[in-house]
């Protein structure tokens, strides 16, 4: 008889060793004459027991990690392929506390599955929305989105299918549909995960996003510091197309989609629409005025709905299980799930995927057990490097669009980056400009200059130069900032400056009372 | 060269907005994209030889220079500044005696900074050409740093 194994080829599990393992056991299994059938699944997004190696049995499956290539020995002597014991080994993989707690619906499929098995993701599931869809209306494909309340998971949070509704309303005789796959922000991975883990969801998304809008052509817009989700696509896509999934008929429904992906080059603004846009048309990624919208004159000038990569693979459970279905998770106007992201200084750093609402205490000890380092959590940031610093004492609020940007805090993209109390919020106040000026588009005056004047003032205010002065400008020029900028970039670096010097002021050194 | 740039060229030239597709090809084949490269691209995608250039040079991931043998890049971004990233960026510069953006005098590594690899989980990380390695301490750091010149003399 063979051995079902699964060994990640998750950028993380590799980066952890995940490679070195696989090729180990393989090794190993031929020296005991066992015949083992190895998966390279995605990675169930436990991150800190990565390479985490599961075994298939009739129980389920069983996993054991983090392994190394020292530990593979040992696996074998304890009969690991029969879910032997060893102090590796996790137990049941859907039984563990963090993984049983989640509420997995866009992510379903992650770590489960070979990624680039078409028929893999159909047992699991897959290709339902999409056969749902081809039954549909156009007009009733985006009901059912507007209907399930999804909004953009790439940080803005717009409404999916009102942008959706613009674009199949618009007239033209070319429509595209982009996926935004340039996650540039700091403690987020989620687009990678399901890209490396499942990338046919994302592909399905996208189809039937086409086939609502009508449009024809699809891009997605890789960043290219994701070269194993950039092969991972690039094999889904070829397999997807031969399995009549994509090209001039699919499913015989007389309906044409087709997708290609292309590489940005390392530019954090591109992950902006317009300056995607412009980047997909071989241009500088510079930021373009609006309006127009992209949802009327988008890309090559046509209509175009741009999505973030989860946010177009939230939409294959949507047109599967019905809109009641996920909007049934979620609170207030945050309907559905959010992979939320646990990173930085986080003992147990992962995916979590769950309906909003949960507290980002539970998130960071239920989920996250703590810092790594073991000292106290003495500040997140939520949303990338444009999100703010959230204290302490607001780990009480829940997860929710609304609840956050009233304390003028943002969700975005669901990364939380957890530091601990050696961290110094002044010199991470300066990072945040010294970032803009790094990444501006140039465009427009507020961003490119004004993150250069922000790294000379938090200089001074540093060194104690004339500093409750220095503190007056700083807030000056970051209001000018949020103000008078173009786009986000510029408008909200200042959101991580001035929560670090609200909440922080001895940081700054001011005296912990000053009313800053 | 320029054969091998003009065939990269006229591989991507039809594609809709073929200038980062082309970039990307010349890149991957040559290590970099030569000086050559601008009026060849701009004659055959019609634009100004100012516009390729404004594109090669608007983009962190495209060089204009030959890199090292290696490129190592460490991630600066926050969720590995959380984890250290400021000493591994401070050793690797001494180590190494270079800054971000220069090789070593004896062209086996160029140090780069990247802006999240998107392994934040496991910061802090550094990347070899497309490897990833996560969890990366001092120790660790030295020892890929002593692998990576060995390599290059061996």
């Amino acid at each position: 008889m063979s051995y079902k194994i699964y060994v990640p080829c998750d950028t993380t599990a590799v980066s952890m060793g995940a490679d070195k393992v696989a090729a180990a056991i393989s090794q190993q299994a031929q020296q005991h004459g066992l015949e083992i059938v190895m998966v390279r699944n995605g990675s169930r997004g436990l991150f800190w027991l990565e390479p985490m190696v599961e075994v298939e049995t009739a129980q389920g499956r069983v996993a054991y990690g983090p392994v190394r290539v020292s530990d593979v020995a040992s696996l074998f002597e304890a009969q690991f392929l029969q879910a032997g014991d060893h102090p590796l080994k996790l137990g049941l993989t859907e039984e563990m506390p963090f993984l049983k707690q989640q509420e997995r619906l866009t992510f379903a499929r992650v770590g489960v599955i070979d990624p680039v098995s078409v028929s893999d993701y159909e047992v699991h599931g897959g290709w339902l929305g999409l056969r749902n869809a081809l039954t549909l209306r156009s007009a009733d494909i985006v009901s059912s989105v507007t209907a399930s309340g999804l909004r953009g998971r790439g940080g803005a949070a717009f409404p999916a299918g009102i942008k959706w509704q613009t674009v199949l309303k618009a007239q033209a005789e070319q429509k595209y549909i982009v996926c935004n796959a340039d996650e540039g922000d700091s403690g987020t991975f989620s687009d990678r995960m399901l890209m490396e883990g499942d990338p046919f969801c994302l592909i399905e998304g996208m189809i039937i996003a086409g086939i609502a809008v009508g449009a024809t052509q699809g891009y997605i817009y890789l960043r290219s510091e994701y070269p194993r989700a950039f092969n991972t696509l690039k094999i889904a896509l070829a397999n997807a197309k031969a399995a009549g999934f994509l090209g001039a008929n699919i499913l015989n429904s007389g309906k044409a989609f087709e997708v290609e992906v292309r590489l940005g080059a390392g530019a954090y603004i591109c992950g902006e629409e317009t300056s995607l846009l412009e980047s997909l048309e071989g241009k500088r990624g510079q930021v373009r005025a609006k309006p127009p919208l992209p949802a009327i004159q988008g890309l090559f000038g046509k209509p175009t709905v741009v999505n973030n990569v989860v946010t177009l693979a939230s939409v294959p459970v949507i047109l599967a299980k019905g809109a009641e279905f996920y909007a049934n998770y979620g609170m207030g106007r945050s309907r559905g799930t959010l992979a939320f992201q646990l990173a930085g200084n986080i003992k147990h750093g992962g995916l979590v995927e769950k309906a909003f609402g949960l507290s980002l205490q539970d998130l960071l000890n239920d989920f996250g057990g703590g810092s790594q380092s073991g000292k106290p959590i003495r500040t997140v940031q939520v949303g990338g490097p444009l999100g703010a610093y959230v204290p302490a004492e607001q780990f009480h609020l829940p997860l929710d669009y609304e609840a956050f940007a009233k304390e003028e805090f943002m969700i975005g993209h669901g990364g939380v980056v957890a530091f601990d109390d050696s961290v110094n919020m002044a010199q991470m106040a300066q990072f945040a400009m010294e970032f803009c000026v790094e990444e501006s588009c140039g465009k427009c005056t507020p961003c490119r200059i004004g993150s250069v004047r922000g790294v000379e003032v938090m200089e001074r205010i540093r060194n104690g130069e004339n500093r409750e002065a220095n503190i007056e400008l700083l807030k000056d020029l970051c209001d000018t900032m949020i103000n008078g900028s173009l786009c986000a970039m510029g408008g909200m670096t200042p959101f991580p400056v001035l929560s670090a010097l609200k909440y922080f002021p001895a940081d700054f050194g001011l005296n912990a009372a000053s009313k800053v | 060269m320029n054969t091998t740039l003009e065939a990269l060229i006229q591989t991507h030239r039809d594609q809709a907005g073929a200038l980062l597709p082309i970039l990307h090809a010349i890149q991957d084949q040559l290590g970099y994209v030569p000086a050559e490269a601008t009026p060849l691209i701009a004659k055959s995608l019609n634009l100004s030889r100012a516009e390729v250039h404004g594109v090669i040079s608007f983009y962190h991931h495209f060089r204009t220079t030959p890199p090292g043998k290696h490129i190592l890049q460490i991630c600066r971004a926050e969720s590995c500044q959380a984890m250290g990233s400021r000493e591994l960026e401070a050793q690797a510069k001494v180590v190494l005696g270079i800054d971000y953006h220069q090789t070593t005098d004896d062209g086996t590594i160029s140090l780069e900074p990247v802006y999240c690899l998107g392994n934040c989980a496991c910061s802090p990380s550094v990347r070899v050409g497309d490897e990833v390695q996560g969890r990366m301490n001092a120790a660790q750091l030295e020892a890929l740093i002593a692998e990576l010149r060995q390599g290059a003399t061996a």
